[in-house]
């Protein structure tokens, strides 16, 4: 049984106007069926405004569906007597690093989260030394986390989410705000802990570069799942990703134009490496 | 009309312990019409010039002229350079406040003391330079996608009829639909009004494509400062202060190592594209 499985999922909110007065109902998510497998690195993609954060807060409980049921690791995510465990087994990182830092000192933030949880004292430097040295961290431990860059200050967020010892990890575009080595240092960290720790992977990004290390990649529009597969595949639907007001990574793009002009290549190149190698052949 | 920025530094905390080098002695000149790429890692020192650009910061050494005149001498108008350098911070749809997106875009002209009815024409005019549909003009601006409020925000700046526009990441969070339509207004913008853009990106994607200048920022210093393809030449060094090139660069450079002849020096799709096309013998068809 998946460590996520969401059947169904309808979510509404009512919308109101200026007065406060009911204007009409959006479907946010609309009948989403999903199955994350313990273990699998999984790719949400999709324009502003697709569902797929609205998707995600379903997975560790800040929002209740409409219609449908949504499971983690077995557990209703309705039933109140499992919340705060729910969120202890699926962690959530946000877009901005500066909001999700509270401890004036690394290894404190990272602390917050198990020590909430009533870990004994002793265990509780164990984890933050384990999910500091798991994002490549652990020599800022002593530092203030306001010096820190963005890209170092997410990957403390992401500590404080390991340190809590979740089975799943959900990032709604984590690299958002960062610079290009920012970027790589989050995602490198998050491919290691998925590859090393085996922990469950739901990373929402913009950044198309990003997800062709995914196991799968999930397409959303206008609340509803569109395209889902390998990475190959999606990223062979150039026209329809363009479409859905989305975009391939640049190599993926050259080969595509190359194509296009007679070149003989295959479908869905996603590293230089790749395109290298076909283009010598 | 040209920005000079002579010597400028800036100390954050000066005379405390706390004290820190934000800006050291920074030389650069904005001239007209330029489409300017401000690059560098987090904590490089580019927010902090930007706002030394329309005197939101004052300088702690150094001066900044504006069309021949120091910014911070006694007796010069402050509003109006605001007017001519206009600002579009990051995430700037969280400054929008008005009860519709007319009266948001209005807001700006009407506190420069214009006329209601300059203030209507230049909000209309803003609005259709960024490419917003008439028919949400009454809105609430909350009701709006995040692309659209973006747009907003930028009409909302482009109103004061600046000479100079600043965007600091005016991109961050938006699908790459969303990014392409707001990069080509502002370029096609440029071109209808020959205005000066001075652009904040970490995408260096981005930067390529558009900009005909690029500034790189390291530790509050100038590192580089030219066009696109002699700062990206220098890629390894950008990767040094957490930067890079565009992936088509290192596209090219793989596949020069592999042993088809290419020059390495493309930084747009399209470019790479001739390239090997040329390096493949198949340009001519």
């Amino acid at each position: 049984m998946g460590i996520i499985q969401a059947s169904k999922l309808v979510f509404e909110y009512i919308r109101r106007d200026e007065e406060g007065n009911a204007e009409g109902i959006t479907r946010a998510v609309d009948e989403v069926d999903l199955d994350v497998k313990q273990g699998e690195f999984v790719a949400i993609l999709g324009h502003n405004g697709s569902g797929k954060s609205t998707l995600a807060k379903h997975i560790n409980a800040i929002l209740y569906p409409t219609e449908g049921t949504v499971l983690v690791d077995g557990k209703d995510t309705r039933d109140e007597a499992h919340i705060w465990e729910i969120r202890q087994k699926a962690g959530m990182v946000f877009q901005n690093p500066d909001n999700q830092i509270i401890g004036q000192v690394v290894e404190e933030d990272v602390g917050f989260g198990p020590e909430n949880m009533g870990v004994p004292t002793k265990e509780i430097w164990e984890r933050v030394e384990e999910s500091l040295k798991a994002v490549g961290m652990y020599e800022f431990r002593k530092h203030s986390p306001n010096k820190l860059s963005g890209g170092q200050k997410q990957r403390v967020s992401i500590a404080g989410v390991i340190a809590m010892h979740p089975k799943c990890i959900i990032l709604d575009e984590p690299t958002a705000m960062l610079d290009p080595n920012g970027r790589k240092e989050v995602i490198r960290a998050v491919r290691a802990l998925n590859q090393v720790e085996h922990v469950t992977i739901l990373l929402i990004t913009h950044y198309m570069e990003e997800v062709i290390y995914a196991d799968r990649v999930i397409v959303m529009d206008q609340g509803r799942v569109v395209m889902q597969g390998i990475p190959r595949e999606i990223f062979s639907r150039v026209e329809k990703l363009k479409e859905l007001r989305l975009d391939v990574p640049q190599v993926t793009m050259l080969a595509h134009e190359l194509k296009k002009k007679g070149i003989s290549l295959p479908d869905g190149i996603l590293t230089t490496q790749e395109l290298a190698q076909a283009l010598m052949q | 009309m040209a920005i000079i920025l002579d010597h400028v530094s800036h100390i954050y905390e000066k005379d405390t312990e706390m004290a820190a080098f934000a800006l050291k002695d920074v030389c650069l000149t904005i001239p007209d019409g330029q489409f300017i790429g401000l690059i560098g890692h987090t904590g490089s020192g580019k927010s902090t010039l930007v706002q030394h650009l329309n005197g939101l910061l004052a300088p702690t050494g150094g001066h900044i002229y504006f069309n021949g005149r120091d910014i911070h001498e006694d007796g010069f108008d402050k509003k109006e350079l605001r007017s001519k350098v206009g600002l579009v911070f990051q995430y700037p749809e969280h400054q929008l406040f008005e009860v519709d997106v007319f009266t948001d875009v209005c807001f700006g002209p009407k506190n420069l003391g214009l006329s209601v009815k300059e203030t209507q024409l230049r909000a209309f005019e803003a609005l259709r330079q960024v490419g917003f549909p008439e028919d949400y003009f009454y809105q609430s601006p909350f009701d709006l996608s995040g692309g659209q409020k973006r747009r907003v925000a930028i009409a909302g700046v482009l109103a004061m009829k600046p000479d100079v526009l600043v965007l600091d990441e005016p991109t961050a969070g938006l699908d790459p639909k969303g990014r392409d339509e707001i990069l080509d207004r502002i370029a096609a913008l440029k071109e209808e009004t020959g205005i000066t853009v001075v652009l904040v990106s970490h995408s260096m994607e981005d930067i390529a494509r558009y900009v005909d200048r690029i500034i790189v920022m390291n530790r509050g210093s100038v590192l580089f400062d030219d066009i696109p393809k002699a700062v990206f030449a220098h890629y390894r060094e950008l990767e040094s202060v957490g930067l890079a090139a565009p992936q088509v660069t290192y596209i090219m450079q793989a596949l020069r190592e592999k042993g088809l002849a290419v020059r390495t020096d493309a930084t747009t799709l399209e470019e790479a594209q001739r390239e090997i096309l040329r390096a493949l013998g198949r340009d001519g068809k």
